[in-house]
Order: C-alpha cells, then sequence, then structure tokens
C-alpha cells in the first residue's frame, strides 16, 4: 500500500498541487516563482476568447459523440452481434483504429486529408465534387467536423466492444421468447437488447465525456488548434500558453479549469446518472 | 524543422516535467566534475555530427586531462531539453543561445554567465552588428557561431517558364512576379502557415520596411507597439494575400516537414517561391529522394522595398546561433566556447556549409554558391533585425505569430495584429 500512496503522491497529488501553485504566479518557466498574481492567471484564461471557443470546441465534441457515436456504435454493434458472414473481421476492422496510436493515427489522416495531394480530395474530385480550396483542416469552418469525423473514425471500435461485451451479457432465453411472441429481430434489439445494455452505454458515455474533455493528442497533430483557432480545445489551450508562450502561470490556471470542468462534470454524472448502476437492489 | 508528432510527445513530456519542475524550483545543479564539460548542439546529422566530435577531440588533446561530453540532438528535442534545463536549472556547460527577448529573460533569472571579458577577443572579432542580438545592457552573454538572413528562395528553371528575367525589388515588382507565375498556371508562393512562424515572417519583414530602424529598436526596449507603421506592416501582408499567390491549403501546411510541408512543395517543384531563412538548401535536400533538393535550380532574392515605408530596404530580417555558459560552469567551458569561435573552427564550419560564420576569417571558405551570395546581403546590410518572436521573446512573440496566422486565415486586422501584440506585451509588465 505504501508504494502506491507514495507514486500517486508524486505523479498525482505533486503535480496537482505544483500546477495550482504555479497558476498563482507569472512565470516563464525558469528561474524562482515569485511573481504572484492571485487570481489574475483565471482572469486572463476566463476573460481570453480563444480559451472560451476553446471550452465550446470541447463541449461539441462531447455533445457530438452522444448524438453521433452512440446510435452508430450500437447500430454497428447490434449487427455485428448477428451470425452474419465475415464477422470476425468486421469485428477487427472497427476495433482496428482504436488500438492504434493516437499521433500514429492522427499523422496518417493529417497526410490523407491533404489539400490537392491527400487521398480524400482525390477522392471527392473522383465522384465530381470540389473539395474545399483551404483542404478540410485548413478552412476554419469545416476543421471541427473533420476532426470530429478523425475522432468517431478513431474512438468508435470502443463504443462498439464495449456493447458488444454488454450484448453477449444478454441471456439467449430473452431472446428465444421474444421469437416466440413473434417479435421482429429490430423489435427484440429496441425492447430487449437495449434496455439491457443501460449500464454499458452509461459507462461509455462517462469515458467519452471524460475523453472529449481532455482531446489533445489528435487536435494537436491534425491542426494545432488552427486554423484560426477552429480546434483549439483545452488542452491544446494549456499547453500553447504552457510550452509554446512560455506563459506557465496561465497554463497553470487553464489546467485548474480543465480539471474542476471534468471534475464536476464527473462527479455530477457519478451522482446523477452512474449511481443507479452501483445502488444495490434491496 | 519541427515535427509535429514528436512535438505532440515532447509537449506532453514537458508538461509533466514542468510540473515536477514546478515543485522542485531553485537551482539543484549539482556538483560538477571541473574537468568533464557537457556541449549541447543539434547538428545531429554528418557532416555537422562528426565534424563537432572531431572538434571537442582537438579542444581535449590541447586541454590534457578535460572531457568533453557532446550530446547531438535533433533541433526541437534540444529546444525542448534546454527548456526542461533552465527549470531544473541544471544546465549544460555549453549550450545554444537563440538571443533576443529569450536571452534577456534568462539572463534576469541569473542562468547565464557575462562571457564580456573573458571572450573579449572574440566578441571584437565577431563585431556589433553580429553580436548585437546576444547582448542585454551592453553586455555580452553569448558568442554567436551562425548568423543568417530570411528572403525568398525560388526555383530559376520556374521563373524562366514563366518569362521572369529579373527578381523583384519592390512590392508591386514582387506582385507582377506573382501575376506572371499565374498566368504560366504555376503556383508561386507556399507558406507553412500551420505553424505560425513562416506566417509571420511576412509581417516581421513588412514591419522592418514600413518602420524607421529607430521605431523598432524603441519597440523591442519600450514595447510600444503604437507608431502607426505597425499597422501599415499588416496592411502591405493584406496587399500581399489579396493576390493569392499562395498555394491551397496554406493555413494548415507545415513549414518544413516531408514532401507537402511548404519547402516541400518548393523542393518538389510544385510552387515558385518560398519565403524561409538560410537553412532552406539544406531543408530542401532532405525533402526529395535525390537528397539534391532544388539542387543548381535554386535561386535567391531579398525581401522587396515597401514603398512608402521608412525602413532601409537593405536592412535584413534573420537570426542565429551561439554557444553560451551557464552561471557557475567550470572556466573550461567558456575555453571550449571561445574555441569553438576560433578562426580554425569557424573555417571548417564553413567549409561543411553548416550555416553562415560570424568570424570574418571564415567568410571565404563556404562552398555553397546562395549561402555565399546571402553572406553578402547579410554583411551589407544596415542591420540585421533578429526574428521578432525571439527579440520579444516567446509571450509576446507567441501573442504576436498566432494574431498573424489569423491575419493569414482573414479573421483579424491589421490593427488586431498590433493589439494583440501590445496586450501581451502589457501583460508582461
Amino acid at each position: 500500500m505504501t508504494p502506491a500512496l507514495a507514486l500517486m503522491g508524486v505523479f498525482v497529488v505533486w503535480p496537482i498541487v505544483s500546477a495550482v501553485r504555479m497558476s498563482f504566479y507569472r512565470w516563464k518557466g525558469f528561474g524562482p516563482m515569485e511573481d504572484f498574481v492571485g487570481l489574475r492567471n483565471y482572469g486572463r484564461v476566463l476573460g481570453d476568447d480563444v480559451f472560451r471557443d476553446a471550452v465550446a470546441h470541447n463541449f461539441v465534441i462531447v455533445i457530438a459523440s452522444v448524438v453521433v457515436q452512440l446510435p452508430l456504435g450500437l447500430a454497428i454493434a447490434m449487427l455485428l452481434n448477428r451470425n452474419i458472414r465475415l464477422r470476425g473481421l468486421l469485428r477487427t476492422v472497427v476495433f482496428v483504429p482504436y488500438v492504434m496510436a493516437e499521433v500514429i493515427a492522427a499523422v496518417i489522416w493529417f497526410q490523407l486529408l491533404q489539400p490537392e495531394y491527400g487521398v480524400v480530395d482525390g477522392l471527392i474530385e473522383l465522384v465530381g465534387l470540389t473539395p474545399p480550396e483551404q483542404g478540410f483542416l485548413g478552412t476554419p469552418e469545416l476543421a471541427l467536423p473533420t476532426l470530429f469525423v478523425v475522432l468517431t473514425w478513431k474512438y468508435l471500435g470502443l463504443a462498439v466492444l464495449l456493447f458488444l461485451a454488454g450484448l453477449q451479457g444478454v441471456p439467449d432465453e430473452l431472446y428465444e421468447a421474444a421469437q416466440l411472441d413473434g417479435a421482429s429481430w429490430w423489435r427484440t434489439q429496441l425492447r430487449v437488447a437495449l434496455p439491457l445494455l443501460g449500464p454499458t452505454i452509461r459507462t461509455w458515455l462517462f469515458l467519452s465525456m471524460i475523453g472529449s474533455l481532455q482531446q489533445f493528442d489528435m487536435v494537436w497533430v491534425l491542426t494545432g488548434g488552427g486554423p484560426a483557432n477552429a480546434t483549439t480545445t483545452m488542452a491544446t489551450y494549456l499547453i500553447n500558453q504552457g510550452t509554446q508562450r512560455h506563459n506557465y502561470g496561465i497554463a497553470g490556471a487553464a489546467s485548474v479549469v480543465l480539471f474542476l470542468v471534468s471534475f464536476v462534470m464527473a462527479l455530477a454524472y457519478q451522482l446523477l446518472i452512474l449511481r443507479r448502476d452501483t445502488v444495490v437492489e434491496r | 524543422m519541427r515535427s509535429k508528432t514528436r512535438r505532440a510527445a515532447l509537449a506532453a513530456l514537458s508538461a509533466g516535467v514542468l510540473l515536477l519542475a514546478a515543485a522542485c524550483g531553485g537551482d539543484d545543479s549539482s556538483e560538477a566534475d571541473e574537468d568533464t564539460i557537457t556541449w549541447w548542439h543539434n547538428s545531429n546529422n554528418d557532416p555537422g555530427k562528426a565534424y563537432y566530435e572531431q572538434v571537442a577531440k582537438d579542444f581535449e588533446a590541447d586541454n590534457p586531462g578535460v572531457n568533453v561530453e557532446i550530446s547531438a540532438m535533433a533541433h526541437e528535442d534540444m529546444v525542448d531539453k534546454l527548456a526542461a534545463a533552465f527549470q531544473s536549472g541544471d544546465l549544460p556547460d555549453v549550450y545554444m543561445e537563440r538571443g533576443g527577448g529569450e536571452l534577456a529573460d534568462h539572463v534576469e533569472a541569473g542562468l547565464v554567465r557575462d562571457l564580456s571579458e573573458d571572450a573579449s577577443e572574440e566578441i571584437e572579432k565577431i563585431g556589433d552588428v553580429a553580436m548585437a542580438g546576444w547582448q542585454v545592457d551592453d553586455t555580452s552573454y553569448a558568442l554567436p557561431f551562425s548568423l543568417g538572413v530570411v528572403g525568398f528562395w525560388y526555383n530559376t528553371e520556374l521563373f524562366e517558364q514563366a518569362g521572369i528575367t529579373e527578381t523583384p525589388t519592390t512590392m508591386d515588382g514582387l506582385y507582377d512576379v506573382i501575376d506572371k507565375l499565374k498566368a504560366a498556371d504555376l503556383t508561386p508562393l507556399s507558406v507553412g502557415a500551420g505553424d505560425k512562424w513562416p506566417a509571420a515572417h511576412y509581417w516581421y519583414y513588412t514591419a522592418v520596411r514600413a518602420c524607421s530602424p529607430d521605431t523598432i529598436t524603441e519597440a523591442v526596449s519600450s514595447r510600444d507597439f503604437s507608431d502607426p507603421c505597425f499597422v501599415k506592416a499588416g496592411e502591405v501582408v493584406e496587399d500581399i494575400l489579396e493576390t493569392e499567390p499562395f498555394h491551397a491549403g496554406f493555413l494548415s501546411t507545415p513549414a518544413q516537414e516531408g514532401a507537402s510541408s511548404a519547402s516541400g512543395l518548393l523542393a518538389t517543384g510544385k510552387v515558385a517561391m518560398e519565403m524561409q531563412g538560410q537553412w532552406e538548401p539544406g531543408v530542401m535536400q532532405g525533402l526529395t529522394d535525390d537528397g539534391l533538393g532544388l539542387g543548381d535550380k535554386t535561386g535567391w532574392f531579398p525581401f522587396p522595398a515597401v514603398e512608402g515605408g521608412e525602413g532601409d530596404p537593405a536592412a535584413q530580417l534573420g537570426g542565429g546561433d551561439a554557444w553560451a555558459v551557464p552561471e557557475g560552469a567550470p572556466d573550461v567551458a567558456v575555453d571550449l566556447a571561445k574555441y569553438l569561435l576560433s578562426d580554425e573552427v569557424q573555417q571548417g564550419f564553413a567549409e561543411k556549409d553548416m550555416g553562415l560564420p560570424t568570424n570574418p576569417a571564415a567568410f571565404d571558405s563556404l562552398a555553397n554558391p546562395s549561402l555565399a551570395e546571402l553572406l553578402k546581403v547579410r554583411d551589407e546590410a544596415p542591420y540585421v533585425q533578429l526574428y521578432f518572436d525571439t527579440a520579444f521573446g516567446e509571450s509576446i512573440g507567441g501573442a504576436m505569430n498566432d494574431e498573424i496566422a489569423l491575419l493569414f486565415a482573414g479573421q483579424a486586422t491589421p490593427e488586431d495584429v498590433v493589439s494583440a501584440t501590445q496586450s501581451a506585451a502589457d501583460d508582461e509588465g
């Protein structure tokens, strides 16, 4: 127990305390930290349009994940749960992006999405359409939706995997009973499988929400938060302020805000939604 | 030569390191072995790597008992490692300083050793123009070993194809070249605006041309950008953008990674020009299969004059690298830094085209004709303005670059660039 606590202290508690401390100072990353500025860094972060946009982008990703990835993941999981041909292959295809390192996946997509010379633009031209002039990642209005498509490609596998596992837990007898009652496959899924998937869906929602709030690698490699800050997230904002601009105090404040947002969301989710899964029926 | 992937990993790592370092703080440099000196540099490919190994061996032979430990790293790895070293206070004995505001910050934190007296001979030899970027309050803190300038690199074959016989010297001349290239169905320019700084270089240059040298010198020290010439700089950039000279997707294009980067597009003949620093021929060589880059099709011309501007059309934008020694490092580290600026070492440096030397004794040793031409332009310049993001330091420079990138995206006005820069400067206090 003691080694675990020590590790926890060094790698979790200490960095958190350090970041909080750093957020109250104006500090360039070296020399003594002595220019105490109180809450000024928080004022600057919260008053910065770029940060507010970043928060909005994070929430767009959270909401879009629920709206798009949830039904899509459920549909694919239900299909792959049937005895169809090439089921194993299809499961692998859906799951491979998830196990791929995020940075590598982003580099691949960056190349595919290159304007003019990229495969995606080539395919669009092939069907007679005109790709956007600045490319999907270079057009401010398209960059965030494009990023979300790539994120969906990357993380759909996790949703499908979880939902499939959940579906495996549905007792065959329930399907058989539904069949005997004359229910169609579609109706069986909707009325039997889906309600039983509740806990799995709620767990996925939690993972998806926290992942979306902390999204960094994919954005950093694909767009660096650009163009024109159109894809900046809270994490890219704080890294930009810290390692690029050497405003470590502001980076500290942004990291505390990110931590608080994630913490409050996680806590609320735990209390309001996940609680029902942990309450033991008497 | 920033690698985005590496940057992502390193950014994450640095974030962790900074959190830990923040808690450590202070100077915890361990008791160093006086006879072993550590030297970090970024020549991690041959011939530079092998050359510096030989230089270290020669130095060891001249200083019996001294051991030089070299760490040769890719540039960005070195920059990130140095940032972590500055945080911990445990710096190598000889390292690279980029000068300007960054150096001033290091000096203010008491991290860099004053070399004014110990290296007075070398400082005199290098001269005031080159030394300027590494002096704070008339005190010299590092010895610049390479100083280059930014200008337009172009493909002579494509220029011929478009019927361009002369390189432009005015902005109208530049617009004319752009028109001719477009008429010949060629893409005039590439820019890695995804990395921001290549786009920012346009604004820096238009400011150097629009503002008098005094205004810029004054702005560097007072951090006051109220002179209307700074707005004019943005207006000239808008004029350039209006001619739509850049390749498709320039807003998300990286500067010099891979064949589809801005430098890659020039190296592979997909665009006719790119504005870049003296490192461009070397970068392009790494981006073509034959390792030649543009080869003998490489042309270069300086940034044109801005009509009505108060700046000197012969002034250049540039920057360089210098050897610095941290406060508290052994004296023999200063000896190594001085040795690196000696006639002999700088001549070898120039012969291998590792950069534009600062010791006049090495000026004739440059093998590459484009670099020799650049050296002439640099030395004939009344002054070389250090890149603004370096001159003003990362905090102000970063805000400036971010806003200029927005200007390129059509989402900021020339006034916005000035006000974002001013507000970052005001926040610095």
